[in-house]
């Protein structure tokens, strides 16, 4: 039963963009895969360490402005700037962890927030570079020699198989050695290091991997709307994430997935109804509504209710 | 010049987080929403209401106040025994929310205050200052010596002290403590709500400036140490005056910057800030 429901969802999947044929769907559902991602690397950080990283719009950033400059001034195809981007973003947190890890808790979320707040400000002032408020734009879709993933049907295809990688990174990391001491130093730091779980090196890690995944997703965001601005800094971005990760449920695997897809959808379908400050207003409340009615989240709340 | 200015209302935002956050424990990224709500209760009042300036502010500090003794209620005393993590992820919603509220009521336009004071600088040797830029700083020296006035010699100020050491010891020599959390939050909330009222009327208000006041806040909070007065206002001073050199040497762009790597370098080099007494954080 549960192999027929897996087998129905992946081909319902492969197949979405040829019975979902409005291109603006197909947008939200590209859109919701990218936000797939950057849920899935947050919760490796806030769900498995526990160490809220409100910078995470700064590696979305960092991996969009990378995958953007590699094609347009390196001339670089995307399958080598989205690998380019990940180890641009992957470097810049392990500076990031190596700094902030040093503190813990509301400290390193300050300190996350605000090396965003300098990279975003980078972005806006380093005119050379960044073409700064301006943006940059034209940067190439992906091309194969046969194929081009210029049309949304196509690109669902790259962001579907992305996704579907970062959701196993995080299966494989999760259920590894490096995985269990994440959870150890979330619950009880001082005993995990009695019994040899090296903090720093291990949230380091942690932090790596959850920037250079951020980074594939900026990178995947940049070939998508072809057009980088400092806009991919804006702290709305981590809002959403954190909001994703916190409703689906933190700690889980498939809670981030859960969480990006409806509140990719949902903000989508009240678009007419709501102005976006509307929506904005009703984030606010929604996070606070949900750490007083549903602090789990969805995924662990259904699991304990089916149970 | 400016950048005691800057730096007066600077450590008024953080004396009032540094209560909020270095005695509550509450990480309070609504900080500024209230440093908006200061700025445009007196916008308000004087330009809409037609309210003579001084009353205006005044009611910039009660309004905030006000608001933060009923966010207190509502929001944070059913939390009081959650995580800081958990009250953290409440402030960043309410911070969220409020804005958007205010944008929404308000609209994006940038708006100025208007006040009585002359424009015609007053020319003291080689600095030159306009009166309202006298009148801010005096304002927030004045409020930044009753706050300190408050915590250091009143009862209430006290029981503060008191019920932040030690809540159960403090409950248990009789002191409420829902109300004093209460209280703590509603002053810490005021003194952001004159922070805006006074910087707002010096530049402009628009809805959206709350955001980096929290920031400049947390700096200011985290230069001087946790729930250290004096501290805060030295911070302050030093960020005000930082923006100021950044701003003259570096590049107006970058002017912002400041807080961020004040943030960064203190944190990473000495966390538990300027003046504090050594003690682990985090």
């Amino acid at each position: 039963m549960r192999v027929l429901a897996a087998a129905l969802g992946a081909l319902a999947l492969l197949t979405l963009p040829w019975w979902l044929a409005n291109p603006y769907h197909q947008h939200v559902v590209i859109m919701a895969g990218i936000f797939t991602i950057l849920a899935l690397s947050l919760n490796l950080l806030l769900g498995y360490t526990g160490q809220l990283s409100l910078g995470h719009a700064g590696f979305f950033g960092i991996g969009a402005y990378t995958s953007a400059l590699l094609a347009l001034r390196g001339g670089w195809p995307f399958w080598l700037a989205l690998p380019g981007a990940a180890l641009t973003a992957g470097l810049a947190g392990y500076g990031i962890g190596r700094l902030a890890l040093k503190v813990r808790g509301a400290y390193f979320v300050l300190v996350t927030i605000s090396f965003a707040g300098v990279i975003s400000l980078i972005s806006i002032n380093w005119m050379d570079l960044t073409n700064g408020p301006l943006g940059l734009p034209g940067v190439p879709a992906p091309e194969l020699p046969w194929l081009s993933f210029r049309t949304k049907r196509a690109y669902y295809y790259i962001v579907l198989a992305a996704a579907a990688l970062a959701y196993l990174v995080c299966h494989r990391v999760v259920h590894s050695r490096l995985g269990r001491a994440f959870l150890a130093l979330r619950e009880n730091e001082p005993l995990a290091e009695s019994v040899g779980i090296d903090p720093t090196r291990t949230l380091v890690a942690a932090a790596v991997i959850s920037a250079a995944l951020a980074g594939v997703a900026g990178s995947l965001y940049a070939h998508y709307t072809r057009f980088v601005s400092p806009e991919v800094f804006l702290f709305i971005y981590t809002v959403t994430m954190v909001i994703m990760v916190v409703a689906g449920g933190k700690g889980t695997l498939s809670g981030p997935v859960v969480g990006a897809v409806l509140f990719t959808a949902l903000p989508e379908a009240l678009r007419e109804a709501m102005a976006w400050q509307w929506q904005m207003l009703a984030y606010g409340v929604l996070l606070i509504l949900l750490v007083f009615f549903l602090p789990r989240g969805i995924v662990p709340t259904v699991a304990a209710w089916r149970r | 010049m400016n950048g005691l200015v800057l730096g007066g209302t600077y450590a008024l935002l953080g004396i009032g987080l540094t209560l909020i956050f270095g005695l509550m424990n509450l990480v309070n990224f609504a900080h500024g929403e209230f440093y908006t709500l200061g700025a445009y209760v007196t916008f308000a009042a004087a330009a809409l209401g037609g309210a003579h300036f001084f009353l205006a502010v005044a009611a910039a500090l009660v309004v905030g106040a006000a608001a933060g003794a009923l966010f207190e209620r509502v929001l944070l005393a059913p939390l009081r025994d959650e995580s800081i993590d958990t009250t953290m992820l409440v402030m960043i919603g309410l911070w969220i929310a409020l804005q958007n509220a205010e944008l929404l009521g308000w609209g994006g336009v940038a708006q100025s205050i208007p006040h009585p004071f002359p424009t015609a600088p007053i020319v003291l040797g080689p600095v030159s200052i306009a009166p309202l830029r006298v009148f801010v700083v005096l304002t927030a020296l004045a409020l930044i010596g009753l706050s300190w006035l408050l915590i250091q010699k009143t009862r209430l100020g006290t029981a503060m002290r008191a019920t932040f050491q030690d809540r159960e010891t403090a409950a248990l020599m009789g002191v409420r403590i829902g109300r004093i959390h209460t209280a703590t939050f509603a002053f810490g909330s005021a003194l952001a709500a004159a922070a805006g009222a006074l910087l707002g009327s010096t530049f402009i208000v628009n809805p959206s400036m709350g955001d980096l006041a929290s920031l400049k806040a947390f700096s200011v909070v985290i230069l001087g140490g946790l729930g250290n007065l004096a501290g805060a206002t030295l911070g302050g001073v030093i960020l005000g005056i930082a923006e100021e050199l950044g701003a003259g040497y570096v590049s107006s762009g970058y002017r912002d910057a400041a807080g961020f790597v004040i943030i960064i370098l203190v944190l990473l080099l000495r966390p538990s800030g300027l003046l504090a007494r050594s003690e682990r954080i985090g």
